[in-house]
């Protein structure tokens, strides 16, 4: 981490659906350049936190900060700006089904730029490459790629706005192990080349151990830890009593030590 | 074999059970009948030496009986094994509170339908004025406008409904000259029948046959389109990159719906009349340039005219409905079903009602 700067403030947001409090004053900061996990267990409005800072949802109550604009009562100029500063990668993809795979990647560029065709095509096939796709899956719609490189050609359309904020929703879900463990190097490395900060709702606890810089845990409607793993093990909570302290995860991580000794 | 599952001694004061062989989900049955049977005590000595065989169905009636006896009596359980006592710990340690089935009160129905009837008719507002806010955002800047998405939807909800349109409207306009000659040919009014055909489907049929099968043809295409793509997070996903849906997706189904509509009628006018000379050709005998010299004559142009008015009414109508709907999809497959069916429904009953408002308004204006 280079820098301090807070890319995105979220202060006492909460959020109802009809009589279900999903948040009750949640908050959390996320920085530059860091790679920020959203953990909770099923429920706990993880999704729906996420969706709040891509303004795809508003809370009820509290505020969002993102890049320094705040997404209450936010301009439709402002709104636009962000859009283009910022890349999602949903859970499934939300590949665009009449497109295909290079139209979907192209689609922000041919809208929001005025690039030639050439350069376009040029840019598509650096992300196709980049997020490691081969060249002939440019031409195939969403529906005849297997559910790893949809994520793979998602995640190639949310960087083509070259966004400085990326958006994951459990990204590593749904891929077999290796993919997962070769999904999170790519971001890493994504990170490293890009400079960009990740927010990322996760469950895998290979990518939280590896790769998440900081992280909030969500849980009884509130975040009840946030920080880096080390900060997060000393919660006694007992979602992250369950989620971390549980003999696999011990043993596996080898935290036996550590946790008795934070 | 049946007795030797449960036996019972009872004394004065006390009651001896047998529990004994398999106690499994097959024989749990039997047992459980035999236990209902066994008469009330104060105390109760329960032995399970003779059980061979248990498995959970086994425990639970044990644990359902203990209790029940348990209410009136002190119950003494032996004779189990520790295997026996750890399955049955683990059972005890794995149950929920009985799960509360959903209440469905009729009261409570009916207040959750008209909540819900009203909330849609909020909702259809909130709709109706994004989709206002979105047109005259394109108003304003015409490029903005998705031409190429507009003339998609005119080829696939216009020209591409012709054959079924053009035959629907052949098929009722025949209907009505052979049911019309019937009744004319009585008086001798045979020449009627032109008047008939040509002002019913130039001034209702046509606009009414027109939008009920594009309701029924592109109003739930446009909901199964939307829902699935708000199934799939597509919506979503246009909403990050900031591609507004109303832009993309409804404004350009509504303006080609009511840019084909009116275009269709006038296929529908020509293909119904058609029908009718036909009609009235075999039956009637009046041969076509009759017929045709007879419509110039009767047909008046604002017959023509306040039919055409009819099809954009009816256009925006079923467009935004289809719309609409599709955007109300959850995350389900079921719900995409049920709204393009409500759809469907919402839109062909519109149009009717929309008929019957124009009906009142031009007899009010004496047209």
């Amino acid at each position: 981490m280079r820098k301090e700067n807070i890319v995105i403030n979220v202060k006492d947001v909460v959020t109802r659906f009809g009589e279900r409090t999903i948040h009750d004053g949640v908050s959390l900061s996320i920085k530059e350049n860091e790679i920020y996990g959203i953990l909770g267990e099923s429920g706990s409005g993880k999704s729906v936190l996420m969706k709040e800072m891509i303004m795809l949802l508003e809370p009820n109550a509290g505020e969002v900060t993102v890049l320094g604009k705040t997404l209450n009562g936010i301009s439709y100029r402002d709104a636009q700006f962000l859009r283009r500063e910022w890349g999602v990668l949903f859970q499934f993809g939300a590949l665009y089904s009449s497109m295909t795979i290079a139209e979907n990647i192209e689609v922000q560029l041919k809208e929001y730029t005025s690039i030639t065709k050439e350069m376009r095509d040029a840019l598509v096939r650096s992300k196709i490459a980049l997020v490691g796709l081969d060249a002939d899956v440019g031409s195939l719609y969403p529906s005849e790629l297997s559910g790893g490189m949809i994520k793979r050609a998602a995640l190639a359309r949310a960087l083509a706005m070259e966004p400085k904020l990326l958006f994951l929703d459990e990204p590593t879900s749904g891929l077999d192990p290796v993919g997962a463990r070769n999904f999170d190097a790519l971001i890493v490395e994504l990170r490293a080349m890009l400079g960009i900060t990740v927010v990322m709702i996760t469950h895998d606890l290979d990518s939280i151990f590896s790769i998440v810089d900081r992280m909030a845990i969500l849980a009884d409607k509130h975040v009840v830890a946030e920080g880096t793993i080390k900060n997060v093990l000393q919660s006694q909570h007992p979602f992250v009593e369950d989620f971390f302290k549980n003999d696999y995860t011990k043993q596996k991580y080898g935290l036996e030590g550590k946790v008795e000794n934070v | 074999m049946d007795e030797a599952l449960i036996k019972y001694e009872k004394d004065q004061q006390q009651i001896r059970l047998f529990s004994q062989g398999e106690w499994t989900l097959k024989s749990v049955p039997q047992i459980e009948k035999k236990l209902k049977h066994i008469p009330s005590a104060k105390k109760v000595i329960w032995d399970f030496s003779g059980v061979t065989d248990f498995d959970s169905s086994g425990i639970l009636l044990f644990i359902k009986y203990y209790e029940q006896f348990k209410r009136e009596a002190s119950v003494e359980v032996t004779g189990y094994t520790s295997a026996q006592k750890e399955m049955y710990q683990l059972t005890r340690a794995h149950t929920i509170e009985e799960i509360a089935p959903r209440r469905s009160n009729f009261f409570e129905d009916i207040g959750k339908t008209t909540v819900g009837i009203f909330s849609d008719i909020k909702d259809f507002i909130t709709f109706l004025g994004e989709l206002f806010a979105t047109l005259f955002h394109v108003i304003l800047h015409p490029g903005t406008l998705r031409f190429k998405e507009m003339v998609y939807h005119i080829h696939h909800s216009g020209f591409n409904a012709l054959m079924i349109i053009g035959l629907t409207s052949f098929l009722v306009g025949m209907v009505i000259a052979y049911q019309g000659a019937v009744q004319l040919a009585k008086f001798g009014a045979d020449i009627f029948i032109v008047d008939t055909v040509g002002i019913s489907i130039v001034r209702e049929l046509g606009p009414m046959i027109t939008a009920i099968v594009i309701a029924g043809r592109s109003g739930s295409a446009y909901t199964a389109e939307i829902g699935a793509m708000k199934i799939t997070e597509e919506i979503s996903a246009m909403r990050t990159m900031g591609f507004d849906p109303y832009n993309f997706l409804v404004l350009p189904r509504v303006f080609a719906l009511m840019i084909a509509l009116p275009l269709l009628i006038f296929f529908s006018d020509i293909m119904g009349i058609f029908g009718g000379m036909v009609a009235a050709q075999m039956q009637l005998n009046i041969s076509m340039t009759q017929f045709v010299d007879r419509l110039y004559e009767v047909l008046e142009l604002k017959h023509y005219v306040l039919g055409m008015i009819k099809g954009p009414v009816f256009a925006f109508v079923i467009a935004t409905v289809g719309c609409f709907r599709g955007f109300q999809v959850s995350d389900n497959t079921e719900s995409l079903g049920l709204h393009t069916t409500a759809s469907v429904v919402n839109s062909i009953f519109l149009v009717i009602a929309f008929d019957a408002l124009f009906s009142v308004i031009f007899t009010e204006l004496d047209l």
